[in-house]
């Protein structure tokens, strides 16, 4: 069964319209992404499941139970808010214990839910100590804590990670995901950032302009976008415009500023004559002419050493920059800035989608 | 070492005004009065320094029943006016559209724009036998003749509450509109009414300002003058009116000073006690995290 | 304290230095005196006399005055207008008069009664520190067509007029129903355990008739409406008061009480630090001249002490005076004691008991 279910879910505000006819389910136990920019729309969405807004159309379940006609306060829905919103007159074990007070709960069980929860997310014996004493991870924890104690439907995570420095957003990212195992509930989270979504989400919906644009595991939005917008907001790209000169076996045969390419048709509206945009990724594209790939000549413009992960930059004939993976920059490649090299990738790792109006 | 005296001698002339303000102002006049309220006087123009000031106070129950009587007045009218201020504060910092706070804001301060003396005017205008309400009530046929509306401790503490609402809305919309709204709502989606949210978690947040807002409300009605004379008529006595009426009908500066130190230890007791029964400190005011 | 009061005095003659600098030679007369004793008309008329005087007006009462000048030690002032019974001990305590210079001021107009009642009141050590200005009387007002017996001092008691009756919680009430219980208040200054009896009589009094009075007024605007409006038909009052009124509603009169109107007389006296003695005695003079003397009853409501001081009245004035008073009651007139030291604060206890107390 699916936790959360959303059918034809709209939301107005005046003539804007912030969510436009947005449907999903999200399975139980799994960890559903909502990608997109911001101004998408993700924060309505997600504020109208918990209960602060009401859509304007369509319906919302929990169980398989529309909650529409049920208050915030009465929905099993918890949420980890962008800036946590611990409450800064309470201690810790106070802030956790919140919601079960709420709840009515005797005062022995709650003590002793407080400590198991703090001892799963791995902070034992911190009941005593103020909020602003915590570390930014650690009020990370007790902030998802304070909502699993009550044992959530559904757990929302607004963009949560966003006030933290990289490197224990890096870390964060990790730990979300085990806690997310660690106690089975199904978790709906939103990011504007593209490797937070794909690194922990078992599901991820790309959103735009109220929309949503795909919904697949992070491999299918990744290797296969079902659009122009998925394939550049999902992962590192390449980009560059042409026109479609011919289309044979789902192959598009490109003209572009630089020389004619081939690639992979995507999307019905792709034609002849029709104005498209090329996506190639980094990775796919090597120095040297691949058999029965595309080619293009250009000047190395800039070496771009970041280990692993290192690029050259190379500006082909119309002047545009190209990003290339090139993973051996041990000082023994022999490239320098300026030379001239010849590029190319295999025809099926191009793609084309027709460029937005 | 040069960087360490200029910013020494900016900080000098930073607390210049300061310092000569309090210092001047507060400070000096305070032990001016509290030097005169030591004086006995023995004979035209003769002094010697005593208690016996003190000792009249103590021993004159009209005095000591006033002060009482203003304290205990004071306290109700701080806390009308919390029960009065907190919802405006509330609907203006939280509930209000972003463009229409600035003058609902404005419009609270507007009745500051005349004086204390005009406002209690208007209230005689509007509360008199013959006056609006009266009138009013009248031609509605709720009451058969005029009724006076003045001159009773009620109609007092009504335009006590109106004259320092004011002072207690300020403080606790700056403190609310501080409230990050998530808190609310991670409130309600924890599982709290309404109830829950605004005794755990608004009345907590706005706490300083609560405290401020009652600590200067409490000590402005406790000073004032005008508005308990005026509307207060015959029974009402005021501590103010009575350390007026000492400096001034009596020419007796001794007895006045020590009025006034008087009003000033137990309207500071008052905050005190306050403090402690509510388990606040003062610190908690000024200084958050 | 004794170095704070001589900075203050250093920076408070600095700025007059510098002020004086700039006015040049130009002097100016400060002058405390009552509301309307100093109408915008006369004091141009003066500094159109005098080019060279510049005067300054600052309104206040009895008892401000005298706070004012104790504050100060007497300066800040070069013409103080006290009541007549409000100098003699307030000079003894407070030392803030200087002696007057009585070749300075043409007394010959004044009337010689007033001006020999002020100078033996106000006599120290052989030097006079006052000279009268204006005299008027407290007494009662009544609207006689709802209270047309109205006479005595008692009558603001009479349970006949329950909540329609009004009095200013001050010394003369005190006085007023002294007398109207028969006693003599001012005889009773020379033995002030004799006057402390009479206070507590008098207290006791009032305190069982505070149930009778509406409010306690607190100045004369809001005694007028108290009257106009109709709220209250009898007080104890200010003649001034009381002929303004007349002027509105002709029902409206002044009523001097069977046992005798309480007479004041405003003065002059000059501020032991004053700064300006001639401009002052040239102020005197000139306020005393019979036609400033019309246009100055006209602003304050009261009567010059002058020779035939009724008849320089405005008319209205005169007809309201004339209205309340005749012979027999001039004749009766009560001018207040002079005050001596201590009894301000037996009458501020016994006001204090009546405010104090729940007469309902």
């Amino acid at each position: 069964m699916d936790d959360l279910q959303c059918d034809g879910l709209t939301k107005r505000f005046g003539n804007f319209t912030a969510v436009n006819d947005v449907s999903f389910a999200v399975p139980s136990g799994s960890f559903f992404s909502i990608l997109g920019p911001s101004g998408c729309g993700k924060t309505t969405l997600m504020r109208m499941i918990a209960g602060f807004e009401n859509p304007s159309k369509g319906d919302i379940k929990i169980k398989g139970n529309s909650v529409l006609a049920t208050p915030p306060n009465k929905r099993n829905v918890k949420m980890v808010f962008q800036h946590l919103a611990l409450f800064p007159m309470m201690n810790v074990g106070e802030n956790i214990a919140y919601g079960l007070r709420c709840r009515g709960e005797p005062k022995a069980d709650i003590a002793h839910k407080v400590a198991a929860v703090l001892e799963r997310i791995g902070l034992p014996g911190v009941e005593e100590k103020e909020v602003a004493q915590l570390s930014g991870g650690q009020k990370q924890r007790i902030a998802i804590a304070r909502c699993m104690v009550l044992e959530p439907d559904v757990l929302l995570l607004d963009e949560p990670l966003g006030a933290l420095d990289l490197k224990l957003r890096e870390r964060m990212k990790i730990e979300l995901k085990l806690l997310q195992h660690q106690f089975d509930t199904t978790f709906l989270y939103i990011t504007h950032d593209q490797s937070e979504a794909l690194v922990m989400s078992d599901n991820v919906a790309v959103m735009n302009a109220g929309r949503f644009e795909q919904i697949g595991t992070p491999q299918e939005l990744y290797h296969s976008p079902a659009s122009g917008f998925v394939a550049g907001f999902v992962g590192d790209t390449n980009r560059w415009k042409g026109r479609v000169v011919s289309i044979a076996d789902g192959a598009a045969k490109v003209q572009t500023a630089a020389g004619e390419i081939v690639a992979a048709a995507s999307g019905e509206d792709v034609a002849e004559g029709v104005e498209v945009d090329v996506f190639v990724r980094p990775e796919a594209i090597e120095l040297g002419v691949p058999e029965n790939g595309n080619s293009l000549r250009g000047k190395v413009d800039s070496l771009l050493f970041n280990g692993a992960n290192s690029r050259i930059l190379v500006r082909i004939a119309d002047g545009e920059l190209i990003e290339v993976n090139y993973p051996v920059m041990d000082g023994g490649g022999g490239l320098s800035a300026g030379d001239d090299v010849e590029i190319g990738w295999a025809r099926e790792r191009g793609r084309c989608f027709a460029a937005a109006r | 070492m040069f960087r360490s005296d200029a910013s020494k001698l900016s900080l000098i002339l930073l607390m210049t005004p300061f310092v000569l303000w309090i210092g001047l102002l507060i400070v000096l006049p305070q032990l001016g009065i509290g030097y005169i309220s030591l004086r006995e006087k023995v004979g035209p123009r003769e002094y010697e320094l005593g208690l016996a000031n003190y000792i009249d106070f103590i021993n004159e129950p009209i005095y000591w029943n006033t002060l009482l009587r203003t304290a205990w007045m004071s306290i109700l009218v701080t806390a009308l006016a919390l029960l009065v201020g907190f919802p405006v504060a509330y609907y203006i910092a939280k509930i209000a559209q972003q463009r229409s706070r600035a003058a609902l804001f404005l419009l609270c301060l507007i009745p500051l724009w005349v004086s204390d003396l005009v406002r209690a005017f208007g209230w005689i205008v509007l509360l008199r036998e013959t006056g609006v309400v009266s009138g009013m009530l009248q031609t509605a046929g709720l009451i058969s003749g005029p009724v006076e509306l003045l001159y009773n401790d009620v109609t007092v503490v009504i335009g006590l509450v109106y004259t320092v609402v004011l002072f207690m809305i300020v403080p606790l919309f700056s403190t609310l509109d501080g409230m990050d709204n998530s808190l609310l709502e991670a409130g309600y989606n924890l599982g709290g009414s309404r109830v829950t949210v605004f005794r755990r978690i608004v009345v907590p947040y706005a706490m300083p300002g609560i405290v401020a807002g009652c600590i200067i409300t409490f000590m402005l009605t406790a000073g004032s003058y005008l508005t308990p004379i005026l509307l207060g008529g015959k029974n009402s006595s005021w501590f103010t009116e009575q350390i007026y009426d000492q400096f001034i009908t009596r020419y007796n500066w001794e007895s006045g000073a020590t009025f006034g130190v008087l009003l000033l230890g137990f309207t500071s007791f008052v905050v005190w006690l306050g403090l402690r029964l509510t388990g606040q400190s003062l610190a908690n005011t000024v200084a958050k995290e | 304290m004794r170095k704070l009061g001589r900075t203050l005095i250093a920076t408070t003659a600095m700025a007059m230095v510098f002020g004086g600098a700039t006015a040049q030679a130009e002097t100016t007369l400060r002058i405390l005196t009552w509301g309307s004793y100093a109408p915008d008309k006369v004091i141009e008329m003066f500094e159109e006399k005098y080019p060279d005087i510049k005067v300054e007006v600052t309104f206040s009462n009895n008892e401000e005055m005298i706070a004012k000048l104790r504050a100060t030690g007497g300066a800040g002032y070069d013409l103080a207008q006290p009541s007549h019974d409000r100098i003699y001990a307030a000079q003894l305590e407070y030392d803030i008069y200087k002696p007057l210079d009585l070749s300075q001021i043409d007394t010959s107009n004044m009337d010689p009664n007033l001006l020999a009642g002020v100078k033996a009141n106000t006599t120290i050590d052989g030097e006079v520190y006052a000279v009268p200005h204006q005299w008027g009387t407290s007494g009662l007002m009544a609207d006689i067509t709802k209270a047309p017996d109205f006479n005595s001092w008692d009558d603001l008691c009479d349970p006949q007029y329950k909540g329609r009756t009004s009095m200013r919680l001050k010394r003369t009430i005190l006085l007023g129903t002294a007398f109207a219980m028969g006693k003599d208040p001012f005889a009773a200054y020379a033995d002030l355990d004799e006057y402390q009896n009479i206070l507590d009589e008098v207290t006791e009094k009032l305190i069982a008739c505070k149930d009778n009075i509406k409010t306690y007024w607190q100045g004369g605007d809001d005694l007028s409406s108290l009257m106009l409006s109709g709220e209250v038909i009898a007080s104890e009052t200010w003649d001034s008061t009381a002929y303004k009124l007349y002027g509105e509603n002709q029902n409206i009169v002044f009523i001097p009480p069977e046992t005798g109107a309480l007479a004041w007389i405003d003065t002059f006296t000059i501020p032991r630090k004053g700064e300006a003695d001639d401009a002052a005695y040239k102020w005197i003079n000139f306020v005393l001249q019979p036609e400033i003397v019309t246009m100055m009853s006209a602003s304050t409501g009261a009567i010059a002490a002058v020779n035939g001081g009724i008849d320089l009245l405005p008319e209205d004035k005169k007809a309201a005076v004339q209205a309340a008073f005749d012979d027999e009651d001039i004749a009766n007139l009560k001018f207040f004691a002079n005050i001596p030291a201590g009894v301000e604060d037996m009458e501020g206890k016994a006001l204090e008991r009546i405010k104090a107390a729940t007469g309902g």
